[in-house]
């Protein structure tokens, strides 16, 4: 947890000899604690007091970092419901492939291109867990896993997660050197092994405990062997119990500054043993504080639904995701095609625009300042009013593209058109229907 | 050493109410609902038991929907045209309660009797919703408030708009509201203050911050909803009710859902796709407070279901 400026006033000289540049060792305390300077200011400061103040600077949940081609972060989070600020790094989406599958890089290659676009973003999963599923610790079974980590990693380039014990995994680690990988799992009965491995290797570790008091005897341990980067495995027997455990592990992080459960979460909710179960136990995964989601299985509609449902919980509630206002064109509009007025919340446009993309009628798209809010919302705000929508008209020249001085508001401001008339002199007020997927059919009927 | 848990202690907790009414108790239904009774947020129960699982209502209607998705026509087949049939048909689907939604095409007469006919048709608590224009809402919803005295339903849906006739109606007739605002906590507390202030006991009162559905808005509505109850724990009375949200009715006006054709390959399988947008939606709505979940198709609610069962499991 970060002190406050009187904390660290405590471990300063108090001498305030302002070699820092700051009148008094306060002023420099309190400027340390917004960290806006940097301790190395101080020339007097004691050794103890930089290490404790390093300390108290670590985030309270660690960042890990996962690294191949391409890079997954989980962790750094502040806060415990995304109102009170945001959260920040998006859990990963793993696909887990077993080693045994004799369709395996063709399998990872087509999930690897796999990609979906949500509001002018290109969506896809964030790397693949590689299980050494051959059973016993022959070494044939650690042949069989670097095969199978050589065949995954000839398919992606995306970070990898190694399932396996203490025998198989470093065959499946000489292969992916250079990267940092993730270790699954140290429990209670392995965690020398896997922790000198995850060390040696600089790889990322997940642990596995039946309880909170064993993983953080755990984390603990293993932190003594020189293993910074782990990941925690909450095990849970129901939806119920993983939610607690869940919110238990970030509260004691963030309120109690408990570093040995300072870790991201890893979730499994292949466990669920049906992909109609599994979706959902991903999604309070994704919703409730998973920093790494490992799914069994992979199909387009369901990944498709988590990434999205990944975007909304991430979105930062202060910054509402927006498009530039501005005149829309959408299938190469004529002056004689219809100008829409809609918000400049970006699914509010993209809603609007995929609706009469879709159709193939032609059409101007009026996207006014609203804040990035959407109709309703923006209305009530006084974002979305005569005013603004009068002055986008005319600050966007919409007059000079249109042959009809006509527009259509959505349906659900239809209360604007009176005042819209007086503010918009000579031009028609039409209004449409509430909601977008009606548009095309209001184009084809009313609009003629 | 065992670690210390870190528990919340609020002041406040979420009202209960009870839908629906038994013969003892003035009405006709088999059984009744209650909802609410939280003192912590949504299923920490290391702080105490959540008293009442959410409940799951589906949504039917009056008369066969031309609008809804192929594959929800597809599912409940006949039945659509007879709001008897339809009740029975989504009770056997796992309801815990029943929405009927009136419809334009509907007379005073034409809705009293689909009222009575669900009704007889099935011993759930009933919501029941006006077609959503004002003047008809409350041509409706009078007569069958009427009709329907004692019975506990909750009519809907009161905005600041037009609210006064149903709460009226609801208040002389032993009914309960459901009362909608637009995404925003002290919209919320504003509808709730004016509706009390009629005269409505606030254990008559479901609302209904509104949602969006999934890559709709729905994280607007999630937080509303985060927000709303974390205000009621503190105390703040006004927010102290279970809310009702509709996660059905947004997930299948979503082109997700509703269409088959024209949408990218990496949409993947419709059907698939559709039940998994109207049971996401509704399981993150249900993880930020959501008390009444009201859905569509019978494969969403059988998942839903089944992931209120787990949470209730500590």
């Amino acid at each position: 947890m970060a002190l406050s400026g009187i904390q660290i006033y405590k471990l300063l000289p108090q001498t305030n000899c302002k070699e820092c540049g700051f009148p008094t060792c306060l002023a420099f305390a309190m400027k340390l604690a917004a960290k806006q300077v940097e301790l190395s200011a101080c020339p007097y400061v004691s050794e103890e007091s930089k290490k404790q103040l390093a300390e108290s600077a670590a985030p309270p949940i660690r960042l890990v970092t996962l690294k191949a081609g391409t890079e997954v972060k989980a962790g750094n989070e502040v806060v415990m419901f995304r109102h009170e600020k945001t959260f920040y790094n998006k859990p990963g989406l793993f696909v887990r492939v077993k080693a045994s599958d004799s369709n395996l890089a063709a399998k990872v290659a087509e999930i690897d291109k796999y990609s979906v676009n949500y509001v002018g973003m290109d969506l896809s999963v964030d790397g693949f867990a590689v299980e050494a599923d051959s059973g016993d610790a022959s070494a044939g079974s650690a042949q069989a896993f670097a095969a199978a980590v050589k065949a995954v990693r000839s398919a992606t380039k995306r970070p990898l997660i190694l399932i396996g014990d203490p025998a198989t995994l470093p065959a499946g680690l000489e292969v992916c050197s250079g990267e940092t990988p993730m270790l699954y799992a140290a429990d209670g009965s392995n965690w020398e092994a896997m922790a000198d491995l995850a060390a040696k290797h600089k790889a990322a570790l997940a642990v596995k405990g039946e309880s909170l008091d064993e993983l953080a005897d755990l984390t603990q341990k293993i932190q003594a062997k020189g293993v910074e980067d782990m990941v925690l495995d909450l095990g849970g027997k129901s939806m119920g119990d993983w939610l607690m455990r869940s919110t238990q592990v970030r509260r004691l992080a963030l309120k109690s500054n408990f570093r040995p459960l300072g870790y991201p979460v890893i979730a499994l909710p292949g466990k669920a043993g049906e992909p109609g179960k599994e979706s959902v136990y991903a999604a309070q995964a994704i919703a409730k504080y998973a920093g790494f989601v490992v799914l069994d299985t992979f199909t387009p509609e369901m990944v498709y639904a988590l990434l999205v449902l990944r975007e909304n919980i991430y979105t930062d509630p202060q910054k509402p995701i927006q498009v530039q206002p501005g005149i829309y064109e959408i299938n190469n509009p004529t002056a004689d095609a219809p100008a829409l007025v809609t918000t400049n919340f970006s699914i509010t446009y993209f809603s609007v625009a995929n609706e009469v993309e879709g159709s193939g009628l032609p059409a101007w798209l009026v996207v006014t300042d609203a804040d990035g809010m959407s109709v309703l919302t923006a209305w009530a705000a006084g974002k979305f009013d005569a005013e603004r929508i009068a002055k986008a008209v005319k600050e966007f020249d919409l007059a000079s593209k249109i042959n009809k001085k006509r527009i259509v508001l959505p349906g659900h401001v239809a209360v604007l058109s009176g005042e819209l008339e007086e503010e918009l002199a000579g031009w028609e007020i039409r209004v449409g229907p509430r909601e977008a997927v009606d548009l095309p059919a209001f184009m084809k009927q009313a609009l003629n | 050493m065992p670690i210390e848990i870190p528990k919340d202690k609020w002041p406040g907790s979420v009202r209960k109410v009870t839908l629906g009414a038994t013969a003892a108790e003035g009405g006709t239904r088999a059984k009744t609902v209650t909802v609410g009774g939280q003192t912590t947020m949504p299923y920490l129960q290391f702080e105490a038991p959540t008293p009442n699982p959410p409940v799951v209502a589906i949504e039917i209607k009056s008369h066969k929907p031309e609008d809804w998705s192929p594959l929800l026509a597809e599912t409940w087949g006949e039945a659509m045209k007879e709001p008897a049939q339809w009740a029975k048909k989504a009770e056997e689907a796992g309801a815990d309660l029943l929405v009927l939604a009136l419809t334009l095409e509907d007379t005073p007469e034409s809705a009293v009797e689909a009222v009575k006919s669900v009704l007889a048709a099935s011993g759930l608590p009933l919501i029941v919703w006006g077609p959503g224009q004002a003047e008809k809402d409350n041509e409706l919803l009078v007569a069958v408030a009427e009709a329907t005295k004692g019975e506990r339903l909750a009519l809907g849906i009161c905005e600041d708009k037009n609210y006064r006739t149903i709460v009226a109606t609801a208040l002389a007739n032993g009914h309960l509201v459901q009362a909608r605002t637009p995404m925003d906590v002290n919209l919320s507390k504003q509808l709730n203050i004016l509706i009390t202030d009629m005269g409505l006991p606030a254990d008559r009162i479901l609302m209904d911050p509104t949602t969006g559905a999934l890559g709709y808005g729905m994280e607007y509505g999630y937080s509303v909803m985060e927000r709303l109850r974390m205000a009621a724990l503190q105390g703040d009375a006004m927010t102290q009710l279970p809310m009702i949200v509709t996660p059905g009715f947004e997930a299948w006006k979503a082109k997700e859902s509703k269409v088959g054709g024209g949408v990218p390959q990496a949409w993947g399988d419709w059907r698939a796709r559709a039940i998994h947008w109207e049971t996401i939606t509704a399981i993150a709505l249900i993880e930020s407070g959501a008390d009444i979940v009201v859905l569509r198709h019978p494969e969403s609610v059988k998942r839903v279901k089944e992931a209120i069962g787990e949470l209730m499991t500590a």
